[in-house]
């Protein structure tokens, strides 16, 4: 397993589970890359019906039997709240709820949910689904849950014998497996093995002083975040997402933006997505920012993960390129993987993830 | 307006070179988010007399930021700058220790400041414990300030090295000497070889446990000593968060400035504690070392006096370390980030779930993610997962509200 992020982690349980020995490579360690940048929403609310709406479903489910069967991730079945400001876009949200075929949503007096909502709101639907993990410690939970050795060591190339991969060259040496599973998120796509098209999407978190009681409840995000995580667009796009952690904080989330590897701080970006927060929950004006932190999303060009064989290469699988959802995502894709690996069906079908669809 | 230096900290650093630039016709802001100038050691003690300097108190900077033909330095005004001087000084380093999260325990610099810039007495019975020669004018500032101080403890023994370098420096020698003299006169015990290892009280402070302690610090010989404050010190942490904003070069916990107080970053100095910790005296010439390399040539005699306060200063940095046997004053329920109580359980279950360096470690058990950011316990977090304290990156180099933050929106206010 190369990655100790949350989809390696997430793969690691599973695979151990299913009976397979797994040793796990990562060069920072558990959670050292986007898992430990990002927020932990595991949303099923903002996917469009198809493929990864099927997946987030599948993985809405795992993740509650995760909580109960290893648990101690902060696990929370918060639900998520999507706003409408104007009600031609209140009609549009409700129409795109009515199309997400297993989604439970309702449309709702948004300041009924949230009372510190700004005033002025055309309206809301709400998704009882959506939940949050402190995915950190998740990755960390399933990964010591699932007994895999973690060797911390940067992972050079695969070895490839004929057409098959054998394993990996480490900074630490050789290491030969039946399998090996490419969970190296934002950086999967940089083997020269078996390069993949996967690409950097720059996001920055504002993170507020603790509350006593956080004044946001649900998840919390304005319909406009719908559009924007399907778009195309290069430049910078910024849609707050707003919602409370256990520690009390307020996190204020997240733009995209695709700058390449580059995680510098853009103040411009901190102040819009100030401004969007202080615009739904005007409560939160005069909150203390006391960190910001920036992470680098893994997407490919359709925006869909990536999982399956490789289709060069036996031996070899991927597990990588979930964009902004990878958290929500991880235990449904390690299901995916041990069936592939292991043998088995998976309930989701893993057709529209192939390596092979950008060949 | 756009200044020609603007410069962030009003200690003997910032000051004197707000001073000296000012006097060569600069265009100079000297910035500072306390309400008086003088920074830690002099606290407002003396306000000087800064003519042709505008000075901006109460102005937390939260971050700087590169910006055509110059720097722009954000607290709640932005000043804009072409050449920007950073002499923010150090913050005191803390060790945890049982109930060091009660009211009544202090940091030295924390009591200092009460004293010197508030005017209040920080308790009635004190003790003050902690490692470096600076316990003493603490001490003393306390004694006059009408406490009365129980005990002076040092964790590390006497070195011959300090000794030396103190034989080497009259002057230095002999401001340590008035100061044990007036501690003696006071019948204030100086002790090496000791530390405060414990605090105890139902709602602050009422006693301290102090321990004996080996070379490497580990503790035998306990007794308890009736106080109701303790100030605690173990040296100073330069406060390099806009250093790092900029991209400066660091060494160690320190930015690296050569010898015209010039950073690796074109157009940025640094004086004072950033540079590393060395006292005030070595701070004023920084500060006017720091214009020497805008305008003329530095005067051999400040270069020469640079060298020599730092090779005392590298002197008293290896003669008062802080030694790994303090990790044997905590027990499991010892909280260690006061910030967000985390205790040392939490981080032992933290290492045990694989956080292996801070960065995890704070990931996984929020160790320093609090208000101070980890300034209070970024030093121990480092050392407990067996790594060298580091500086971390810091975007907000101080609180700032979110609709304070909106008005950076610059394509808004274009
Ligand atoms: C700001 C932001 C907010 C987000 N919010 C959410 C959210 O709310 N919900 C959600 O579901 N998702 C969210 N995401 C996305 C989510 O964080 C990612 O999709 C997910 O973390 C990807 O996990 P991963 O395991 O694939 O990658 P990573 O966590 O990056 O793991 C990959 C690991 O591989 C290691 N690695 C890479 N190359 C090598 C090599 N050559 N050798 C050894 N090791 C290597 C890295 O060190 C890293 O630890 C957010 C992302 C960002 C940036
Ligand atoms: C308890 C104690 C006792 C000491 N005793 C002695 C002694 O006896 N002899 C001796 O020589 N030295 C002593 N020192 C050390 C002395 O204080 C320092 O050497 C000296 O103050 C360093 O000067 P400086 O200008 O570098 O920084 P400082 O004096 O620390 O000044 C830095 C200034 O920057 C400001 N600042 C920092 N960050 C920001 C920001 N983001 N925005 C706005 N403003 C900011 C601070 O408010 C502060 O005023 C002692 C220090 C302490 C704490």
């Amino acid at each position: 397993m190369v990655g100790a992020g949350i989809v390696g982690a997430s793969c690691a349980y599973a695979l151990t589970r299913a009976g397979v020995r797994v040793t796990v490579v990562d060069r920072g360690g558990v959670a050292s890359g986007t898992t430990g940048a990002g927020e932990g929403n595991v949303l099923v609310s903002d996917k469009e019906p198809g493929p990864e709406l099927e997946l987030a479903l599948r993985s809405n489910t795992l993740w509650r039997e995760l909580d109960a069967e290893c648990g101690g991730f902060e696990w929370e079945a918060k639900g998520g709240l999507v706003v409408a400001e104007t009600p031609e876009v209140l009609d549009a949200l409700t129409a795109f709820a009515a199309s997400q075929q297993g989604v439970e949503s309702a449309v709702v007096d948004p300041r009924d949910l949230e009372p510190h909502l700004a005033e002025g709101l055309a309206g809301g639907v709400h998704y009882p689904q959506d939940a949050q993990v402190q995915p950190m410690l998740a990755a960390a939970r399933l990964l010591r849950a699932s007994g895999a050795r973690l060797v911390q060591t940067a992972v050079e190339r695969f070895l490839v014998s004929g057409d098959r991969v054998t394993g990996v060259r480490t900074g630490q040496g050789d290491l030969y497996a039946d399998a090996v599973v490419n969970a190296a998120g934002t950086w999967a796509g940089s083997f020269a093995q078996a390069p993949l098209p996967i690409r950097p999407r720059k996001g920055f978190i504002l993170v507020t002083q603790p509350f006593a009681v956080p004044p946001v409840r649900h998840k919390v995000y304005t319909a406009a975040y719908v559009t924007n995580v399907a778009s195309d667009a290069e430049g910078l796009e910024t849609s707050g997402v707003i919602e409370s952690t256990q520690a009390g904080t307020v996190l204020i989330g997240a733009s995209r933006q695709r700058v390449g590897y580059d995680t510098a701080i853009d103040y411009t970006v901190l102040a819009k997505l100030a401004r969007q927060a202080v615009g739904l929950f005007p409560v939160l004006a005069d909150a203390q920012v006391m960190r910001a932190y920036a992470g680098l999303r893994p997407y490919s060009p359709d925006h869909l993960p990536v999982i399956g064989p490789d289709h060069r290469l036996g031996g070899l699988f991927h597990a990588c390129g979930h964009e902004g959802a990878g958290i929500g995502l991880a235990p449904a894709t390690a299901e995916m993987i041990t069936a592939q690996v292991a043998g088995g069906t998976p309930p989701v079908d893993p057709a529209p993830f192939a390596p092979g669809r950008f060949a | 307006m756009s200044y020609d230096l603007a410069v962030v900290g009003a200690g003997p650093a910032g000051l004197t070179a707000a001073r000296v630039a000012a006097k060569r016709g600069l265009r100079v802001a000297l910035i500072d988010g306390y309400a008086r100038t003088g920074g830690q050691f002099l606290r407002g003690a003396a306000q000087p007399r800064l003519t042709g300097v505008e000075v901006k108190l109460g102005q937390r900077v939260w971050a700087v930021e590169k910006s055509p033909g110059g720097f722009q330095v954000h607290a709640s005004a932005t000043t804009t700058a072409a050449t920007l001087l950073i002499a923010t000084g150090a913050h005191d380093t803390v060790l945890p220790f049982p109930g060091w999260d009660l009211p009544g325990v202090l940091t030295a610099g924390g009591a200092q400041a009460l004293v010197k810039g508030e005017r209040i007495r920080p308790g009635a019975e004190m003790v003050v414990a902690g490692t470096g020669p600076f316990l003493l004018p603490v001490a003393v500032t306390l004694l006059e300030a009408g406490v009365r101080v129980k005990e002076v403890l040092e964790a590390n023994r006497p070195s011959p090295l300090m000794a030396a370098a103190l034989a080497r420096n009259p002057s230095k020698a002999a401001e340590a000497l008035a100061y044990v003299r007036r501690l003696a006169a006071a019948r204030v015990p100086y002790r090496t070889g000791h530390a405060v290892v414990a605090a105890h009280g139902k709602d602050s402070v009422e006693g301290v446990t102090v321990a004996r302690l080996t070379p490497e610090w580990r503790p035998y010989a306990w007794r308890t000593v009736d106080c109701d404050t303790v100030a605690v010190g173990y040296g100073f942490t330069p406060q390099v968060d806009l250093a790092l904003q900029l991209g400066c070069e660091l060494s160690g916990d320190h930015v690296v400035a050569d010898d015209r107080q010039r950073t690796s970053v074109e157009g940025v100095l640094a004086a004072g504690e950033v540079t590393g910790v060395a006292g005030a005296p070595s701070a004023v010439v920084e500060g006017a070392l720091a214009v020497h390399s805008l305008v003329g040539e530095p005067p051999p005699r400040l270069l020469a006096e640079k060298a020599r306060l730092r090779r005392f200063a590298r002197a008293l940095e290896r003669s008062y370390p802080v030694r790994d046997g303090w990790r044997d004053w905590l027990t499991p329920d010892t909280v260690v980030c006061r910030c967000e109580e985390v205790t040392l359980r939490a981080i032992d279950e933290a290492r045990d779930l694989g956080a292996h360096d801070p960065r995890t470690l704070k990931l996984l058990a929020r160790p320093g993610m609090g208000w101070c950011q980890g300034r209070m316990c970024g030093h121990a977090v480092a050392r407990l997962t067996g790594h060298e304290p580091a500086p971390q990156k810091r975007p907000f180099a101080q609180p700032i509200t979110l609709a304070d933050l909106t008005l950076h929106d610059r394509e808004d206010n274009a």
